[in-house]
């Protein structure tokens, strides 16, 4: 029988079959941070319980961590505690940490595939739904509740049913200043923010091949936001190349093994998919988002629409309530809108290309007055690579302050707040009501977009400002 | 984990689509490292003020509506993987939540928890919404269906009858899975010798 990639790494992993589409299925890989950890710690000690595989989890401080002064204590006593407490539960159960301090701290979804922890073929779960990231690199990787990552803790299990599959197809040539980040806003434009529930999805097609690890994380990392369980792309010689020479990748005979092995996970020709899409490359232009949600994108040079407009996501209740919390009307366009502050951060865009795109847009020029920017590095790793090549500098010429490492003001749990009414151009990926701070209006869009908001103080559109793309 | 039969209950609608979990519970009170005491911050920024009052428009703060049951729009639960969302419903005294459809990650969430995600037609959810205040539903596990006692018009939900029996019982996926011990060496061994 044809099977999809999902259908070979699923069925690798099945320890029993409870019942039709109920599995009982094995976890390869199990990351943790302090938000969605401590309950079940908790629990399972409760319980009388011990951890089963410590050596297959990994542990980091990330989603309440302050971005400066991350040396000094940290000031709010919640945060504190939930960060301690997570120290407290890896040494107690011999769980490695990549704490704060640590050379490899960061966002639990950069740091897992730049250390080469992330390999192809693997199961992967964290409680933090956009762990459908690590799907990049041909996993099966995919987000849990706190209940859930007790199960792993305890059996290194879950009892999972197996989602319906949807391939996403992306074909032709990506228009200058359109990336990654765009393609995906886009999609989910198009099929709206519930349209993939309860399916996996693989994309394919030769514009997902051309793109680079970077750029496919930052597809499967919004995968869930119309709704996928999970993405995730077959691996090839991109993520080989990638993932080669990292610190936890395979090493010499072992590499060329796991290579060889990783080879044959493609989905074969005539495979079943319940629901596929294509799209065209040359039709997606530079996306920004105008609501609540992140199904509700439009190009940047297009108006909000109107609510008797057909189209999925633009309709109803929904749309009149989302335009009155964004302080926009149907009819408005994008381009042109004065912003605040922009947030350059998060595991959807905190990567060194990420910071390249960006700082090939800002070099040599300076913030605009009234920018308020958070550029906020995904990972010590990537904090690094940027002082490695001079990308720091060009963004202090600028004006700007590189934060430390964390998720910052993707969700604003760490004070790292927009402040209620003003407008946010966020490389994130979630623009719902309150996301980043009761009130805050957050307008989604790639790194280039954000950047140049940096610059015009506006929504602007990329493919009008000439700039040099900075290269490694 | 409480179990779960038959639910009789007023209801409280919420004809919001796409209700994320950033709404259910706003990511600042996800401090917490404890399971209680979310119930008082569900809703948070919808149901009060800014300076901390209750919201007299949102419907948690009419008195008029109250009950086990939530109903809302399509695509319930959406966003954020946060359990604290199940909490805070729960902890709020819900029991069950009706919508057409839910978020994945929501739903299991729902489901470890004794909260009981049921899953009707959109026509049907239109039903209920169109129901005066002190109507009541009835949910009724061990058939699946649930019902708008005044005027009788079911709807059958659907949960695998692995779930089902689980809330029927009040167990936990949790000691299935250790029960599994012996299988789930069984398969690590396995799967070392043909790596």
């Amino acid at each position: 029988m044809k099977k999809t990639l999902f259908d070979k790494i699923w069925e690798k992993h099945i320890v029993r079959e409870v019942q039709d589409d109920l599995y009982v299925l094995y976890i390869d890989k199990h990351l943790i941070h302090e938000v969605t950890s401590p309950q079940a710690f908790a629990s399972l000690e409760k319980r009388g319980l011990k951890v089963l595989r410590p050596q297959q989890i990994l542990a980091t401080a990330d989603h309440n961590v302050p971005t400066t002064d991350q040396d000094l204590p940290i000031k709010d006593d919640l945060s504190a505690k939930q960060v301690a407490l997570l120290t407290e539960n890896c040494k107690k159960h011999g769980i490695e940490l990549f704490g704060l301090g640590h050379p490899y701290q960061g966002i639990v979804h950069v740091i897992g595939p730049e250390l080469g922890i992330t390999q192809p073929g693997m199961t992967i779960v964290c409680g933090d739904s956009h762990t459908s990231t690590h799907g990049a690199f041909g996993t099966v990787a995919f987000g849990i509740g706190t209940s859930e990552v007790e199960m792993v803790l305890a059996t290194q299990c879950l009892l999972q049913t197996k989602p319906r599959q949807m391939r996403i197809e992306v074909n032709g040539t990506l228009s200058s200043g359109v990336t990654a980040k765009d393609v995906i806003l886009y999609i989910i434009s198009q099929l709206g923010t519930g349209g993939a529930t309860g399916h996996f999805v693989e994309y394919s097609g030769n514009t997902i091949r051309t793109l680079s690890m970077e750029g496919r994380m930052t597809v499967c990392n919004m995968s869930i936001e119309m709704g996928a369980r999970g993405g995730l792309i077959a691996p090839d010689e991109i993520t080989f190349n990638y993932l080669e020479g990292k610190p936890f990748a395979p090493k010499g005979h072992e590499w060329e093994k796991a290579k060889n092995k990783w080879s044959f996970l493609t989905t074969d020709d005539g495979a079943h998919f319940d629901k596929i899409y294509h799209f065209q490359a040359e039709n997606i232009p530079p996306m920004v988002t105008y609501g609540t949600h992140p199904g509700m994108g439009i190009p940047v040079d297009v108006a909000v629409p109107f609510l008797n407009s057909t189209g999925q996501e633009a309709s109803g209740e929904g749309l009149e309530k989302a335009l009155n919390y964004m302080g926009l009307q149907s009819g408005q366009f994008m381009s042109g809108i004065p912003v605040q502050h922009v947030f350059i951060g998060s595991c959807t865009n905190a990567r060194v290309e990420d910071f390249r795109l960006a700082a090939s847009v800002v070099k040599g020029k300076k913030k605009h007055d009234r920018i308020r920017a958070l550029i906020v590095p995904g990972s010590q790793q990537v904090a690094k690579q940027l002082s490695e090549e001079g990308l720091d500098k060009i963004f202090e010429e600028a004006g700007f302050v590189i934060r430390q490492p964390g998720c910052s003001a993707c969700l604003a749990m760490n004070g790292d707040t927009i402040p209620s009414g003003e407008y946010c151009v966020s490389t994130s990926n979630r623009n719902f009501e309150g996301r980043q701070g009761n009130g805050a209006r957050t307008i989604l869009a790639s790194p280039l977009t954000a950047a140049l908001a940096c610059i015009t103080g506006e929504i602007s559109d990329i493919r009008s400002y000439p700039f040099t793309h900075i290269n490694n | 984990m409480n179990p779960i039969n038959i639910i009789q209950s007023t209801f409280v609608p919420l004809p919001i689509e796409n209700v994320d979990t950033d709404q259910i519970i706003p990511a600042r009170f996800l401090k917490s490292s404890e399971k209680e005491g979310f119930g008082t911050h569900l809703f948070n920024d919808w149901r009060y003020l800014p300076d901390g009052t209750p919201n007299p428009d949102f419907v948690l703060n009419k008195s008029k509506y109250s009950g086990e049951i939530l109903v809302a729009g399509k695509n319930f639960g959406c966003g954020s993987s946060r359990e604290h969302a199940a909490w805070a419903l729960a902890g709020q005294g819900f029991r069950a939540v009706v919508s057409s459809y839910f978020a994945d990650i929501f739903q299991n969430n729902a489901l470890n928890n004794g909260l009981l995600p049921v899953q009707v037609t959109q026509p049907f959810l239109q039903e209920i919404f169109a129901q005066k205040s002190e109507s009541t539903l009835t949910i009724n596990l061990y058939d699946c269906w649930i019902q708008i006692d005044k005027t009788g018009s079911r709807c059958q939900f659907p949960i695998s009858s692995y779930k089902q029996e689980c809330l029927l019982n009040g167990f936990s996926d949790i000691d299935y899975l250790i029960s599994m011990e012996s299988e789930i060496e069984a398969y690590e061994k396995n799967t070392r010798a043909t790596a």
